[in-house]
């Protein structure tokens, strides 16, 4: 396929740079422009060095060249307080807005449960939850896919090193995103999200463990079926998605419990990353679904005037 | 050592804490007649909330009896002086629980993170403070940290806002040179009017001299709760302490006699096990590990045959952090497949 869909990614910190390095593998994206709001931004360099046009006047720095250079979607990996101005001022100019923050104006989309439901409903801003939503949520839905799951709970431990000062000063919305997401995609009729921030060294790998308690006795056949088709799903983006133990069944209970690890690609974040790998991953591969249909005619982006 | 004289505010801890031995199954009545007590005792804090903080309740560390919510309610009904407090842990609860406890009259918090990570507080001690409460950081498992870096720690709490500093032996594993050090050096960083306290366990039965150690580098609160209810082998036991300040001349206000009562007739009688230096909490206090880990490692040494002393260990080696309580299960899983295939292969 030579052509692709042009894009521009918002925020050159540790999540824009590792996405940089993704969608520039990809056959139906190409990486056109970095923003950043610092010019002094490491960054802005490597972007610059990678061939990208940059600009330090954050998302107005763009807009003057969004038509000439023909971006139609733009990464937003900044912040979910600067997220709706961002998306606002880009989707009126006809770009479609992936958000990687937790600001989550948009549906919720965690690919290997929801991706497919995106087609042909022309959304202009999808939200890719959180990082331990990403981790979590494909696993809420393999048991609830089974059975009704009454309560959804997630624990995403991540390594100190991977948490970025943007999440650290909202953690609350991690937790109450992460939470809704494992509602509304996971198809628990109640989430409830905790994150934990480990400082060993050398750093841990990602660990998310994901607690269900199902209505009725669980399936315990069907459940470890169901979960590990899933992960099979979710490897196909994230080769390092993997069960370390379970699923724990308790009959007495009704619970499911299962233990996850996931290790990163290591492209420009070192593997134990893989909170901002599965994020980058899922972001690149929402994407693309939305280049192939615009690729084969099937989706027109439009502008929104809000 | 002479602390004739020093003022030091209690903190009480066996209906926070407490949770742990209780698995969060304390009653309302229970709440109310001890905090009644406490209060009558003279205590001037006692916290009241899930083990793990507001917003606790799940399935990784317990469902409670009742919710926070219910259990500030009764108790605020009931205490005549003293101030009720709350936990909260940033990533398990949230603002939105801190604005319900304060709605409903709790006036302190403490804000409790990794003693590495105090800046994923910011947004809760800063709330807090907006609200006006007693706003307090709380640096926990502070062994895994060396005076310099609990400095830094404890000073980006305090620009937050928080008015008083903890430094937590949330394993029990301090001793008190370790103590003296880590208090001095927090002291000496933050501005006079910001307090620094001490909160003890008793793994290695250190929980009433650490907290001397604690008054003499300058803390002003110290946290215990009567009989010790606490995670692991319990807090330092309150009335164990207010009989020694008063001894040494530590001024307390709170009366020694009441608070024995508390502990011999409410408390102990509430014990689901006696919470004492057994062979698994004293492993918690040697090798550094959270104190609430006890529990869940007594199940899981009886549901995958491994002993809690070795998943234990095998978790303080890991650097595992308070909340981590998931891995476990996890842990004892893993090491359970280790040994049957090890056997295995020696067969």
């Amino acid at each position: 396929m030579s052509k692709k869909i042009k894009c521009a990614l918002i925020g050159p910190g540790n999540i824009g740079t590792d996405l940089l390095y993704k969608l520039k593998r990809s056959e139906v994206l190409e990486p056109v422009w970095m923003v950043g709001i610092d010019p002094a931004s490491e960054g802005l360099a490597r972007a610059r060095e990678m061939g990208l046009k940059t600009t330090a006047d954050g998302v107005d720095g763009l807009l003057a060249h969004v038509r000439e250079d023909g971006i139609q979607i733009a990464f937003d990996a900044t912040s979910a307080y600067v997220h709706a101005e961002n998306s606002r001022k880009l989707n009126a100019l006809g770009v479609m807005m992936i958000d990687l923050t937790p600001a989550a104006i948009g549906p919720y989309c965690v690919p290997p449960v929801n991706l497919r439901e995106h087609v042909g409903k022309r959304e202009m801003n999808v939200n890719m939850v959180t990082c331990g939503g990403q981790a979590t949520i494909p696993m809420v839905y393999a048991v609830s896919r089974v059975q009704a799951v009454s309560y959804g709970e997630i624990v995403a431990t991540v390594s100190s090193r991977s948490v970025g000062p943007g999440t650290r000063k909202n953690i609350d919305e991690f937790t109450r995103t992460t939470a809704g997401a494992v509602q509304k995609v996971g198809g628990a009729a109640k989430g409830k999200a905790i994150i934990v921030i480990n400082p060993a060294e050398p750093p841990l790998i990602m660990r998310d463990t994901i607690h269900c308690l199902t209505v009725d006795t669980p399936r315990a056949a069907e459940i470890e079926a169901s979960v590990h088709a899933m992960i099979e799903e979710v490897q196909q983006y994230v080769p390092g998605y993997r069960l370390v133990n379970g699923p724990v069944i308790d009959l007495e209970t009704n619970r499911v419990s299962i233990f996850m690890e996931v290790a990163g690609l290591g492209d420009y974040l070192p593997r134990y990353a893989g909170n901002l790998d599965i994020m980058t991953a899922a972001a690149a591969r929402t994407a693309e679904m939305f280049a192939r249909e615009i690729l084969a005619g099937s989706l027109t982006l439009e502008a929104v005037t809000a | 050592m002479n602390l004739r004289g020093k003022q030091v505010t209690l903190h009480d801890n066996t209906l926070r804490d407490g949770m742990h031995p209780k698995r969060h199954q304390i009653s309302i009545e229970q709440m109310v007649a001890v905090a009644s007590a406490l209060d009558e005792a003279g205590m001037p804090l006692i916290e009241v909330t899930h083990g793990d903080g507001l917003g606790g309740a799940s399935v990784n560390y317990g469902f409670p009896a009742h919710s926070d919510e219910e259990y500030l309610k009764a108790v605020l009904k009931v205490v005549k002086r003293a101030k009720i407090s709350a936990l909260l842990l940033p990533g398990i609860g949230t603002v939105d629980h801190l604005k319900m406890a304060h709605d409903l009259g709790v006036s302190c918090v403490r804000v409790c993170t990794h003693c590495t990570e105090a800046d994923v507080s910011e947004q809760h001690i800063g709330a807090a403070r907006k609200l006006g409460m007693d706003t307090v950081g709380f640096l926990m498992m502070a062994h895994r940290l060396d005076p310099e870096g609990l400095v830094k720690q404890a000073k980006l709490m305090e620009s937050y806002g928080a008015n008083v500093v903890y430094v937590t032996d949330s394993a029990g594993y301090l001793l008190p040179d370790d103590v003296t050090v880590r208090v001095a050096a927090v002291r000496a960083a933050l501005s006079p009017q910001t307090e620094v306290g001490f909160h003890g366990h008793h793994n290695l039965s250190m929980g009433v001299s650490n907290s001397l150690a604690a008054i003499e580098a300058g803390a002003t609160r110290i946290d215990g709760s009567t009989a010790g209810l606490g995670a692991g082998a319990g807090n330092t036991p309150l009335e164990v302490f207010v009989a020694v300040a008063n001894r040494m001349g530590i001024e307390t206000g709170v009366d020694l006699f009441k608070l024995m009562d508390v502990a011999e007739d409410l408390v102990v009688p509430m014990m689901e096990h006696q919470v004492r230096v057994d062979r698994d909490s004293l492993t918690i206090g040697y090798a550094g590990v959270y104190s609430s880990f006890l529990l869940f490692a007594k199940r899981a040494e009886k549901k995958y045959g491994v002993p809690a002393r070795d998943i234990l260990l095998e978790l303080g080696r890991q650097g595992m952090v308070g909340g981590q309580e998931d891995m476990i299960e996890d842990t004892a899983i893993t090491m359970a497949k280790a040994r049957a295939q090890a056997a295995q292969s020696a067969a």
